[in-house]
């Protein structure tokens, strides 16, 4: 039985004691699932039992178990409400315990929109399990279920075949409920990890270096003598400091006085873009081939371009924070990570434990967006812990975060296309640059500097996605990817990983020709739709978004585009995400400062297709946030680095989106029951660039082919 | 250790800290257990960690806890409960203006500041008000609706 803790242990880690509200509750319910006063956690964690998803209480309430984790994105009420609608219960029986090692099934890591196709689907298929066996002992829906199987588990193998609720009798799924999280989040009842506390717990913070690969030299610890109790851990180049005082430790970490080696390995972030087109490359990879025996009809225009991306941050609003408490027994880790039980594993090997005496319990952050600093911070939390004997709480402090966090990667592409006389697509052909993924996990900072053996894979997701347009061309679009060996920067999965700045190359390459071929952007990709599969859902989105835009029909750009000072545009972009997913089109009206190269974005459409719609109220607050938060990345943001160093630190260096930037936004959601439910954590990110920039164009007459397009950058372009 | 007084939600209390320009964040998070009040930055930056002193928006992780002696520090938790929200709080709630949450006890405590000056901003005047106030999920438009719902006393 992996990670059973006792209840002893339990009891030591603070896991009853003094740990918030909620998952006390959490820990409780666990306990009384196995009606032994949590003697002994041993409930199943095996994906393929019921049991592992689903404990249903003496009272009728019901605890769901789930791997993946909420982030801020509204799985926790959409979760409950697939579980409730299959077992016929109110959501509001229902709890849940997420991302708990000792506790919830490994569903994998919660990215790639996979929260509710994997975990949801998951926990669905358990509870119609479940409900299959509870009606042979008599249920109906509404009927008392704790009085049939209440405190007792169901030993039972989740039946694939278990029949689901019919989509059109659904009662539950499909209804906008109320986020269970948001009303302790407005009343200072938020269970972040950032409140919670240990008992006899000291506060950590790690001293990064002043350059990457710099070594430590020496340490004068006398430069911090009077601050209050502070114990300074230094393991090989790994320095932190440790205080019962949180502000102690703030401080100690700000004035402890340390010398490091010179470094100086870095490119700089102001030619990342030659450095990244000379880098040496890995391998090629053709990832759609362009059939060879098809011959191209003569292109009237031949047009090609460049398009580049720069590293980006998560920049959560929160600083990643961890809590650690390394025992002689085992080691129990509080973490914000999207990743627990991969965490737990890469911990275990790491500090020499047997995974059975590792347990990480998720506990939300701020929204991390992917690999953000969460799980660095968990493995400075141990580091510590284990030199100290404490338990220890890990928080970042701003310019760690900002400066430390893995990035989104850099992308750079190269596109080409001919247009025929007649405005058809041909020889369309895309080249990608893009960091190699490389076997194993991502190193964790504070590991390396500590010098302890550990993997280093990288791996910033599946960025190479979206590569081709969607619309008929001739012959087939061929895209190839030129995989880098080497990136200057620690890089990770950053939400949408490399659809948001493929598509931004795609779409806006797709509006070039367009306006090439002198005709209206919308009408342009529906002939190619329609000459291309015809797909009722593609054309559905785009005429949608078209629409709610008020869509007039002309080429770009604007002929009228002058408006008191302003220039004027709208631009459209359309996606299906990973070429397989959920179809989005997006329709934008900008208005350009000339002088002040500022661009203002006035209106969003946004027309979404994820086929069933779990949860049409969270969906959208997530479909806002992608557009609004992708307005950020394409208006504002790049890391920036010299040779040594991220310097673009903290809000100033890098900034994002304020609220008089904030634009209207109508989101409309083609909601399609019968069909299986797509992922909706990220794919309206990945239109929006691309309508930007081709609204700028379409307000200017401007090209804008690289992000972000700041301010200065608006005024260059346009002067 | 040195030692001072102010008002938290209405409350009179006494703190100590071993360094008088200690951040009153901490203070609040740490001594009295208030957990609205967030760390986003420790730079002015962010507003996560907005407070009310004597009605005004203030940043508390820049304010040295003595310059809170005497003062009236208003947090989230004094504001309201799950159950019993106040104004700004509801409308939130309605709006489900919230991601992770993360920066909402600034948002919240922002818009009590201009409400409290302005009951009936325009759209514009609650923009520029909430300027200084970052979003990292992008919930700006729901937060601007329950802003404008509390100011129509509608919760
Ligand atoms: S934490 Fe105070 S402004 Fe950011
Ligand atoms: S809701 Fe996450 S930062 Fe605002």
């Amino acid at each position: 039985m992996p990670a059973a803790l006792s209840r002893r242990e339990l009891f030591q880690t603070g896991g009853a004691l003094v740990i918030g509200f909620s998952l006390r509750v959490k820990l409780s319910r666990a306990q009384a699932t196995h009606g032994d006063g949590g003697a002994a956690l041993t409930k199943p964690l095996d994906p393929s039992e019921v049991d592992s998803f689903l404990a249903i209480h003496a009272d009728g309430s019901v605890t769901v178990y789930t791997g993946k984790v909420d982030v801020g994105t509204g799985l926790r009420i959409a979760v409950r409400q697939m579980a409730a609608e299959e077992l016929g219960i109110p959501v509001e029986r229902i709890a849940l315990v997420e991302g708990d090692t000792g506790l919830s099934p490994d569903q994998g890591g919660t990215g790639g929109s996979t929260g509710l196709t994997r975990g949801g689907a998951e926990v669905r298929q358990a509870a119609a399990t479940a409900r299959q066996a509870l009606e042979k002992l008599g249920y109906r829906p509404g009927g008392d279920i704790g009085s049939l199987i209440g405190g007792r588990r169901f030993n039972l193998k989740v039946d694939p075949k278990a029949p689901l609720q019919d989509p059109a009798n659904y009662q539950v799924v499909g209804k906008p409920l109320p986020r269970p999280d948001i009303p302790g989040k407005c009343t200072a009842k938020g269970n972040y990890i950032q409140d919670f506390s240990l008992p006899g717990m000291l506060h950590g913070r790690v001293v990064r270096p002043p350059a990457a690969g710099a070594k430590l030299l020496s340490v004068d610890e006398s430069s911090i003598r009077a601050i209050p109790d502070v114990r300074v851990v230094r393991v090989a180049n790994f320095l932190g400091v440790t205080a019962p005082d949180e502000w102690a430790a703030v401080r100690a970490a700000r004035e402890l006085k340390a010398s490091w080696s010179d470094w100086q390995g870095l490119p700089g972030s102001e030619d990342l873009e030659r450095h990244v087109r000379e880098s040496p490359v890995e391998r090629d990879q053709v990832l759609t081939k362009a059939d060879a025996d098809v011959v191209a009809p003569a292109a009237a225009k031949q047009l090609s371009a460049t398009y580049f991306w720069p590293n980006q941050s998560h920049a959560s609003l929160g600083p990643s924070c961890a809590l650690a408490d390394m025992r002689p027994d085992g080691l129990t880790v509080w973490s914000s990570s999207q990743g627990t039980h991969g965490l737990r594993v890469s911990l275990a090997k790491i500090f020499g434990l047997p995974e059975a005496k590792v347990r990480v319990i998720y506990l939300e952050g701020a929204g991390s967006y992917g690999g953000n600093g969460n799980d660095d911070a968990a493995a400075d939390a141990v580091l510590l812990s284990q030199a100290v004997s404490r338990p220890v709480r890990v928080q970042w402090m701003r310019q760690d975060e900002h400066g430390w966090d893995p990035k989104g990667p850099q992308q750079l592409l190269d596109l080409k296309a001919g247009i025929t006389e007649d405005g058809r697509i041909v020889n369309w052909e895309t080249q990608m640059w893009l960091p190699a993924a490389t076997a194993g996990t991502r190193p964790f900072l504070g590991i390396d500097a500590a010098g302890l053996a550990q993997p280093h894979g990288q791996n910033a997701g599946q960025i190479a996605q979206n590569g081709d347009p969607p619309y008929a061309a001739t012959p087939s679009p061929k895209v190839t990817v030129h995989w880098i060996k080497q990136t200057p920067l620690r890089i990770s999965n950053l939400r949408a990983p490399g659809k948001i700045a493929n598509i931004f190359a795609v779409e806006s390459f797709t509006d070039e020709l367009a306006a090439a071929a002198g005709v209206d952007p919308v009408a342009f990709r529906l002939r190619g739709l329609r000459e291309r599969g015809n797909d009722p859902r593609a054309l559905a989105a785009v005429e949608r978004a078209a629409q709610m835009i008020g869509w007039q029909p002309r080429p770009s750009p604007n002929p009228k585009a002058a408006q008191g000072g302003l220039l004027v545009g709208r631009g459209f972009a359309y996606m299906r995400y990973k070429q397989a997913e959920n179809y989005v089109a997006m329709a934008m009206e900008v208005a350009v400062d000339r002088a002040a190269g500022s661009v203002m974005v006035r209106r969003v459409a946004c027309a979404h297709d994820c086929a069933l719609v779990v949860n049409p109220d969270a969906l959208r607050n997530q479909i806002e946030g992608c557009i609004l938060q992708t307005l950020s990345r394409t208006l504002h943001e790049e890391v920036k680095f010299d040779h040594s160093r991220v310097t673009s630190v903290d809000w100033g260096g890098y900034p994002i989106l304020r609220f008089p930037e904030a634009p209207s936004i109508e989101v409309a959601l083609l909601n399609h029951p019968e069909l299986p439910l797509l992922g909706a954590g990220e794919a309206a990110t990945a239109p929006v660039a691309a309508a930007l920039g081709n609204a700028i164009f379409d307000a200017t007459g401007v090209r804008l082919r690289r992000v972000p397009f700041t301010v200065q950058r608006v005024k260059a372009a346009l002067a | 250790m040195p030692a001072f007084g102010f008002q938290l939600n209405g409350r009179p209390v006494t703190v100590d800290s071993w360094d008088p320009a200690q951040p009153l964040l901490y203070v609040l998070r740490n001594t009295l257990g208030q957990h609205g009040p967030k760390f986003g930055c420790g730079l002015g930056q962010c507003g996560a960690c907005t407070v009310l002193l004597d009605g005004q928006a203030t940043r508390s992780c820049l304010l040295p806890v003595k310059s809170a002696a005497g003062h009236a520090v208003t947090t989230l938790e004094g504001l309201g409960t799950p159950e019993k929200p106040d104004v700004v709080q509801a409308a939130f709630i309605a709006e489900q203006a919230a991601q992770c949450g993360y920066c909402t006890n600034g948002m919240i405590m922002a818009a009590k500041a201009l409400l409290a000056k302005t009951p009936h901003p325009s759209l514009d005047q609650a923009k520029q008000a909430l300027a200084g106030n970052l979003c990292r999920c992008g919930t700006h438009t729901r937060i601007l609706r329950a802003v404008m719902r509390a100011a129509e006393g509608r919760a």
